[in-house]
């Protein structure tokens, strides 16, 4: 057993299982990378260190100078990872948090310290961003360090969860990954395309479902800065929308292969399956999934022991990607 | 879109089945496509689950029985 000085160094070097027990096809194997693994449980921790310590190297936050405060929008995972390295750091963390998220995202952002903003459920993530912009603005001594557009963002998987990805799985041929931030799959995109061009990279997103209602006009739409930094339109291969029943029915398939996860990467599931079933008879393709979390903190959906018409009603209405 | 969610309409290609839409809608041309013809930044247009931007756009060819989906682009988080 090793051993460590701080949870930090805990963040990453995941594993990586083979799932191919779900896959349709014969020839398609399909490898899951467990960042539930994560010490906060998961792959925003990466995020979470990386944004930290840039901004610490900018010198925008100093270690062990009190009443620094920090603000971010978050659906729960970035905000929960955050609140870990910021309790480690002594750093006071507000986070606004769309009040239709899971109440154990809630919980344990309360559990590492951090305060939260409701920002209206109706709006999702959308209306998070646009309330912790005005409270950026207002607060100019707070810092935001903006995950949708912060380049510290997708250079966390650029430098760690790409390089992990093709050490463990040279064989790679496509990686599907979930797009929020679009974090994921513009750093670990860019950096598959530069170590092997063909790889294929493909974004699974969740329907917008209930959030359109928060929507005024498209004028509200929202694209990630770093997704257009990034040129996402040109890195991705293939986008697919995954509907709530889907990502129900992969969360709870994934059980089969003893992969206990959160709803999110059902969703993705869904979409390696969807990548899978494009492959010709007889070629042969590894697809890289990603599991972003486990599924404690969706127990209280009932996801996996109620009726699925239910689960897939309860769904629509909460955030879970 | 005057309240109706689900419709049918005819076209060979993405661009034809905006183009149907904008003429029973004139309203909502400025909403789904640019002066150029393009696709508004904030729509996101699938057919059958797939975004087009990565079948072509509007050039994206449709077959009977597709399912078309419009939705506008919001932002996600954890993944």
């Amino acid at each position: 057993m090793a051993r460590y000085a701080s949870v930090l160094e805990l963040i990453g070097n995941t594993p990586v299982v083979d799932i191919s027990g779900l896959s349709p096809k014969p020839n398609v194997t399909i490898l899951a990378k467990l960042e539930g693994r994560n010490p906060a449980g998961s792959v925003k921790d990466r995020v979470a260190l990386s944004l930290i310590e840039a901004a610490e190297r900018d010198g925008v936050l100093i270690p062990g100078k009190p009443d620094q405060i920090l603000i971010e929008p978050s659906s729960g995972n970035t905000g929960i990872a955050l609140a870990m390295v910021c309790r480690l750091r002594g750093y006071h963390l507000k986070v606004v948090l769309p009040t239709n998220v899971s109440p154990e995202r809630k919980q344990l952002l309360l559990a590492f310290g951090a305060e939260i903003i409701d920002s209206p459920g109706s709006e999702g993530s959308n209306g998070a961003v646009r309330l912790a912009h005005v409270l950026a603005e207002e607060n100019p001594e707070w810092t935001f360090l903006y995950q949708y557009a912060n380049p510290a963002n997708p250079l966390a998987h650029y430098r760690t969860t790409g390089p992990e990805i093709l050490s463990d799985v040279p064989e790679i041929t496509h990686f599907v990954a979930g797009l929020g931030t679009s974090g994921t799959l513009m750093g670990v995109g860019k950096f598959l395309k530069e170590q092997k061009p063909g790889v294929q990279i493909w974004a699974v997103e969740p329907p917008s479902g209930e959030m359109v209602d928060g929507l005024r006009s498209l004028e509200d739409g929202y694209i990630p800065p770093i997704f257009t930094d990034n040129l996402g339109t040109e890195l991705l291969d293939r986008k697919v929308v995954v509907r709530p029943r889907e990502s129900i029915e992969w969360t709870r398939r994934l059980t089969e292969v003893g992969l206990f996860a959160g709803i999110s990467s059902g969703a993705i599931m869904a979409g390696a399956v969807k990548c899978a079933n494009l492959i010709p008879d007889g070629e042969t393709a590894t697809i890289v999934t990603i599991v972003c979390d486990d599924g404690w903190k969706y127990l209280s959906t009932g996801a996996w022991s109620d009726d699925i018409d239910d689960v897939v009603e309860r769904a629509k209405k909460i955030i879970y990607f | 879109m005057g309240g109706v969610s689900i419709m049918e309409v005819e076209g060979a290609t993405i661009g034809d089945v905006l183009g149907s839409l904008t003429v029973k809608y004139p309203a909502i041309k400025g909403q789904l496509l640019n002066d150029d013809g393009t696709l508004h930044r904030f729509l996101n247009v699938y057919i059958n689950d797939d975004d087009v931007r990565y079948l072509g756009g509007v050039e994206a060819p449709v077959a009977n029985e597709d399912e078309i989906t419009l939705l506008p682009a919001v932002a996600g988080g954890a993944a």
